[in-house]
């Protein structure tokens, strides 16, 4: 095809400077991207349920049914555990379960091909997931948090190493499980599969990484497995911010472990983001 | 674009295909399924990489296509079905932004015909819509060059109607486009040239009006004697008309003059028999 603006062996560089000078910025078209994110998940009513209600949900009824069991001699309700383990939850499905949910079906729409085809730039499709991914995430800890100490005698951290420690949490957490997303967004063959492939997986990793048992009561079969995985660890970091110091002594090395908690989350950090950089594709198997 | 080659395994879905489309001008690719028609235009979109060839869009080869280039091109791609959750004016305004001079919201909201359907959700717009959407989605960005795929496919007579409006509104604004159709009547309406690729060969590039030749073609001439209808085919139709008028001394009963259709020329293109390897 010929344009006037052709030149013998013409390339990218035969364009007037004006235009190039205009293309709006990553970071401009990162924040618009959040707000449509934002909207889609929203006003998407199976999506806001999936990723924002269900620990919610959860927490309500597990904490409701088994809430008053007391855990040995240190006076903390099961209740009280299962928060900590809800709040990591909420790490996992606010991140992990949306994108690898979400893009699959986005990529079978063809959202992604029609955004492939403008001049947008991919550095900010990936940050309006990561932008609606961390408001989301905090909108729900906000409410989990709030729910833990109306309904289960949850308190709040109490000195500044806890609360310092739930915001590196949260940051290596998100970071591990959104690459995970993205790099798992590429496994399923669809969007109407991915939920089937998805959700076992985070409900597997919950049983074996003391979501919904003591994690020191599982047989240490288990307890090898999970350990390999960033959930148990996240876990038992939210156990250090949410429970009372005398709750050591329910973990397995009856203390939390929390410099080991840090390594590993950064080991699955730098995993994960290589993950991501070799699997994530913009279009399904077979189209180009 | 030169030569243009694409295979898949052992299927060479585009093979040497050479094509050149003037600046302004709409130009319609016709063809079966799995002719080449969409590999072709997803290479020229810059979604799929050739084997072979040299091809040009807007001066840029597309596999290296930058930003620069995509603000310049518009895509309306077959059969997306995202932004439901989004009103028609909230998707427009967004994709507006991708680009550095873009059309004002409510100017294309007018051209495709949706501004009484701004506010509504994408979800819930009729095929139609959606495609009058899409389409402008494609235009937002004040493109040069707008690929069309198949964007009339599903649609009923009198929305097709329509978005041929839509597409002579574009034309006369002087944006070249590239149109794959597998409906005749809309490459006839539309297009300036119609190319026809079959096994992934440009085997016909005319005006609609010339395609394989139609327009010095024989005619067929029809009309009624001793109460038989009788036809001849001939290259000088006038001549045997004139020829009858003088040998009925005036009107020729039921006097039909034919030329073959746009669908006859393209049927006759299409079914030639592979040439042997």
């Amino acid at each position: 095809m010929r344009t006037p603006t052709q030149r013998p062996g013409g390339s990218a560089d035969a364009l007037p400077p004006a235009t190039a000078a205009r293309l709006p910025g990553p970071l401009a078209l990162g924040r618009s991207r959040v707000g449509v994110e934002l909207r889609q998940l929203f006003r998407d009513r199976e999506a806001a349920v999936f990723t924002l209600a269900l620990p919610m949900i959860l927490m309500i009824v597990f904490g409701s049914v088994f809430g008053d069991q007391e855990l040995g001699p240190t006076g903390i309700t099961f209740a009280q555990y299962f928060v900590a383990g809800m709040i990591a939850s909420g790490i996992v499905y606010t991140s992990f379960q949306n994108l690898a949910i979400g893009i699959p079906q986005e990529r079978d729409e063809g959202a992604l091909k029609r955004l492939e085809g403008t001049p947008m730039p991919k550095a900010a499709y990936f940050l309006g997931k990561v932008g609606q991914v961390c408001l989301v995430y905090v909108l729900q800890l906000a409410l989990l948090m709030a729910i833990g100490v109306a309904l289960f005698d949850v308190e709040l951290p109490s000195t500044a190493a806890k609360w310092g420690a739930l915001a590196w949490l949260s940051l290596l957490g998100l970071t591990t499980w959104t690459l995970l997303g993205l790099a798992f967004s590429s496994v399923p063959k669809s969007g109407k599969g991915a939920s089937a492939i998805v959700t076992p997986i985070i409900l597997v990793l919950q049983f074996t990484s003391g979501v919904f048992f003591l994690y020191n009561d599982l047989p240490s079969w288990m307890q090898q497995f999970a350990a390999l995985f960033p959930l148990k660890w996240l876990t038992q970091g939210m156990r250090y911010v949410f429970l009372p110091e005398e709750a050591a002594v329910l973990e397995v090395a009856a203390s939390f472990e929390m410099p080991r908690v840090a390594l590993v989350l950064v080991a699955w950090t730098a995993l994960s983001a290589v993950l991501a950089g070799a699997l994530f594709r913009w279009r399904r198997r077979g189209d180009g | 674009m030169r030569g243009l080659a694409k295979a898949y395994g052992t299927l060479r879905a585009v093979d040497g295909l050479d094509l050149d489309v003037e600046p302004g001008q709409c130009v319609a690719l016709l063809g079966p399924n799995g002719a080449g028609k969409t590999t072709t235009t997803e290479i020229l979109e810059g979604y799929r990489h050739r084997d072979a060839g040299e091809v040009r869009v807007l001066g840029v080869d597309p596999a290296r296509g930058d930003r620069h280039w995509r603000a310049r091109i518009g895509i309306v791609l077959q059969q997306v079905g995202d932004l439901g959750e989004l009103t028609v004016r909230e998707s427009l305004r967004h994709f507006a932004g991708y680009y550095p001079d873009p059309r004002p919201v409510d100017e294309v909201l007018e051209q495709v015909g949706l501004a009484a359907k701004a506010d509504a959700r994408g979800r819930t717009l009729s095929g139609g819509q959606r495609r009058r959407l899409d389409v402008g989605l494609g235009i937002v960005g004040r493109p040069e060059l707008l690929f069309l795929d198949e964007p009339t496919t599903g649609f009923d007579p009198e929305a097709r109607r329509e978005f041929w409006t839509l597409v002579e509104t574009l034309k006369d604004e002087g944006a070249t486009i590239l149109l794959t159709t597998h409906y005749l009547e809309e490459a006839e309406a539309l297009a300036d040239r119609v190319g026809v690729i079959t096994r992934g060969r440009l085997v016909a590039f005319d005006p609609p009006g010339e395609l394989g030749g139609r327009h010095t073609g024989s005619a067929r001439v029809r009309w009624t004697e001793d109460g038989q209808p009788r036809s001849e085919e001939t290259e000088e139709p006038t001549a045997l008309v004139a020829a009858l008028a003088a040998r009925f001394g005036g009107e020729v009963p039921n006097l039909t003059v034919t030329r073959p259709t746009l669908e006859d020329m393209y049927l006759a293109l299409v079914d030639e028999p592979a040439e042997p390897a």
